[in-house]
């Protein structure tokens, strides 16, 4: 898929998704080892966002799995057509037995969900399996078969193997503790936020507009709020929206009134507003 | 695809490490970490740290021990820099430089002439070593401050409103440097004592392991941090265990008669109903200035927990006892100024302002019994060291008879108990005592020891 860590990093870009060496390095060895990629990290650092890129670069179909509450084997794995079954047996009523008993537990019934999508067939696939930490424990033992032997049992069919394995990211917002055994499966990688000239590039390619000054003074900024001791500090997103918004209100420097009007495009709790705002001297006029 | 010779054994010594700092590595790791080095290959440092911490750890918070192991393993270089530098005054004058464009590469170069310049001590093999501590202290690293920031506003490259963040952004590149610095001493201390006892004892440990007791103010604030994903993994914990003891038994009784219908013959077990519980806790915090760290940690991990529990009452003492309850809600964005808080807030001293466990916990018996019921499980945390002040174990045994359980958590080795003015014996005849010196150990005993 990749012929080396640079050639990762360069593809990647193409797309639109500047990686860290960390991250270029990472997908690497989880696409030569062929092992599933753990992502974890704070919300709005790119992590969703790394499993389209992968699955652009490689010209694979992505297959994305939800978590949620309640998320169980028929919404992950497979479900069998009840509506079709029970049509086939209505439908064979003048049949004698022989005929009737055809398998109604065949291909023909079986829908297909996110796991067995990604096993299934010859095609490259991406596999995402998002939030992984918002679904309850047993889905995870689920996975561990998937995981670590690519393969889905269905008791009436038998095992299907997948034949051509697909790329597996599962990112967690560590919400829950996942479990060692799911960890020991995986290539963990941890996006945190990128360095400041990482940051700044990120923020030129996504906001063509914004003058390369009044970018630095932006990435700038949101580095000092990072710094402080504050409930949610603003991510990569939220660095971007802002640029956004100051490239809206067409402002080209930045200055007390429009950081402090702008300031709720970054933080999102009243109090660490106020925090910010008396750390960077907003008040003070 | 081979390693290269040496590599595995490097390898293995390098897990070996870290398995020694606490971290579950298996075999099937090291295999990945080893295929790892053979797709990367060795030429680029940072590609192979990279791809070694996928490969082996399973979590961001291993991290802080995983670098400066991997860097005493894979070192930078072997003994000194090629060419000696020429001086004091002339490295302070490269390194303000360095700090003014913010170049990572030569901060990296200028903290190992740093360290063989000035880090060194000692004249015979023996006794000789290299210290980051006397290197630092030379350079002075931190009084280069004001020199870079107006050079950078000299040259206007900071104008505006982004001129008031530019002494922090100093500050960070000065200790960037110093951590440069260390862990360039490291490595040249391991070269010469032996890679593994340094990567032993060296390293500091993940903040987890690190005791309440001797714990800086930054190691500390760092442990703070980890209130909230920790109180995030004890609630699941607690949930899964609730959901396990819902189950119930067998009741034995229902069972037998259910089995009338079927000729005596069991067909349905009946479980036995379990009265809901509504679990309340009561902590009982010594925060005098010895222990406040622990007690100042526990109470921001009981507060994260609170929906746990149908009520939770904190009370705080030193020689006097108050409640700090309602400090605790309203400061939950300031977990720093907890402790000043509580000590401005809260009549938790008297005359003096030495603790006095006997005064305060039979103030406690006194003005707060209506607080401790049977539903209650009572926390008590402090090292019990009371200056030599009559103990007042009737009002700990008064607490333990009122209440359904009482646990003491004493963050002092227990090897310690009893020494000196330590009255821990004497009440850990009444009540469970624990030792709880690490966020691991409170963890763990807050898994095992709350009510379900």
């Amino acid at each position: 898929m990749f012929t080396s860590v640079d050639d990762v990093s360069a593809r990647l870009a193409e797309t639109g998704y500047l990686a860290s060496p960390a991250v270029a390095t990472t997908v690497f060895l989880a696409a030569r080892l062929g092992k599933p990629l753990l992502v974890e990290g704070p919300a709005g650092v790119g992590k969703t966002e790394l499993a389209k890129a992968v699955a652009t670069v490689a010209g694979a179909r992505l297959v994305r799995l939800q978590c949620y509450e309640g998320v169980d084997e028929s919404r992950a794995l497979y479900e069998w057509n009840h509506a079709k079954q029970l049509l086939r047996i209505s439908a064979g009523r003048d049949e004698t037995w022989d005929e009737a008993r055809t398998d109604i537990f065949s291909e023909e019934f079986l829908l297909t969900r996110p796991l067995l999508t990604a096993i299934r067939g010859d095609d490259p696939k991406v596999l995402l399996i998002d939030e992984t930490d918002k679904a309850d424990v047993e889905v995870e033992g689920l996975l561990l078969e998937v995981l670590s032997d690519f393969q889905v049992t269905v008791p009436e069919l038998g095992t299907i193997t997948a034949t051509r394995r697909p790329f597996v990211v599962l990112t967690s917002n560590a919400s829950r503790e996942l479990s060692e055994a799911l960890r020991r499966r995986c290539l963990f990688l941890h996006i945190g936020f990128p360095d400041e000239e990482l940051e700044r590039r990120i923020v030129r390619l996504k906001v063509p507009g914004l003058d390369e000054a009044l970018a630095r003074s932006v990435v700038r900024v949101v580095g000092a709020l990072r710094a402080m001791d504050l409930r949610k500090v603003p991510s990569v997103a939220e660095t971007v929206d802002w640029a956004h918004t100051l490239l809206a209100l067409g402002a080209d420097s930045l200055d007390e009134t429009v950081v402090r009007a702008t300031l709720g495009v970054l933080l999102k709790h009243q109090d660490d507003v106020l925090k910010a705002s008396a750390k960077l001297d907003l008040d003070a006029l | 695809m081979t390693t290269p010779a040496g590599v595995a054994e490097r390898l293995t010594s390098l897990v070996g490490a870290l398995r020694a700092h606490g971290m579950r590595i298996g075999t099937g790791e090291t295999v990945d970490a080893a295929r790892a080095v053979g797709e990367l290959g060795l030429a680029d440092r940072e590609l192979l740290r990279e791809g070694l911490a996928a490969t082996l750890l399973h979590g961001q918070g291993q991290r802080q021990v995983f670098d400066p192991v991997f860097d005493l393993y894979f070192p930078r270089g072997v003994g000194g820099p090629e060419q000696r530098s020429a001086g004091r005054e002339d490295l302070r004058d490269r390194l303000a430089d360095a700090l003014t464009a913010d170049d990572r590469a030569t901060l990296g170069r200028l903290a190992i002439e740093a360290v063989d310049g000035f880090g060194g001590y000692g004249s015979s093999p023996e006794s000789d070593g290299w210290s980051s501590y006397q290197a630092l202290e030379r350079l002075r690293p931190q009084t280069l401050l004001a020199r870079v920031r107006d050079t950078i506003r000299g040259r206007g490259g900071s104008q505006g409103f982004t001129d008031r963040l530019l002494e922090d952004e100093v500050r960070r590149r000065i200790d960037v440097f110093r951590a440069l610095v260390a862990a360039e001493a490291r490595r040249r201390v391991a070269e010469r004592r032996g890679r593994d006892e340094i990567a032993r004892r060296a390293v500091a440990p993940t903040a987890d392991r690190v005791d309440f007791l001797f714990a800086g103010q930054d190691r500390l604030a760092e442990l703070r941090r980890t209130v909230q994903p920790l109180a995030r993994k004890l609630a699941t914990r607690l949930a899964a265990r609730r959901r396990r003891a819902s189950r119930g038994t067998i009741d034995l009784r229902r069972t037998l008669r259910g089995s009338l219908s079927t000729g005596g013959v069991p067909m349905k077990p009946v479980l036995r109903r379990r009265r809901p519980a509504r679990p309340e806790l009561v902590l009982l915090c010594d925060v005098s200035g010895s222990v406040s760290g622990f007690s100042d940690f526990t109470m921001l991990l009981v507060q994260a927990l609170h929906d746990q529990f149908s009520k939770v009452r904190v009370f705080a003492f030193v020689n006097r006892i108050d409640e700090v309850t309602g400090l605790l809600e309203r400061g939950r964005a300031d977990p720093e100024g907890l402790s000043s808080r509580i000590q401005g807030e809260a009549a938790v001293t008297g005359y003096h302002g030495s603790s006095d466990y006997g005064m305060a916990l039979g103030e406690f018996a006194e003005r707060y019994a209506d607080a401790v019921g049977s539903r209650t499980t009572v926390f008590v945390l402090g090292d019990a060291r009371t200056n030599r002040s009559d103990p007042n174990l009737p009002a700990v045994r008064q607490i333990a008879e009122r209440a359904r359980r009482v646990h003491w958590l004493n963050p002092e080795q227990r090897s310690r108990w009893g020494t000196g003015d330590s009255v821990a014996p004497a009440y850990a005849e009444l009540v469970a005592m624990h030792e709880c010196r690490n966020a691991r150990q409170l963890s763990a005993l807050v898994a095992r020891l709350l009510p379900v």
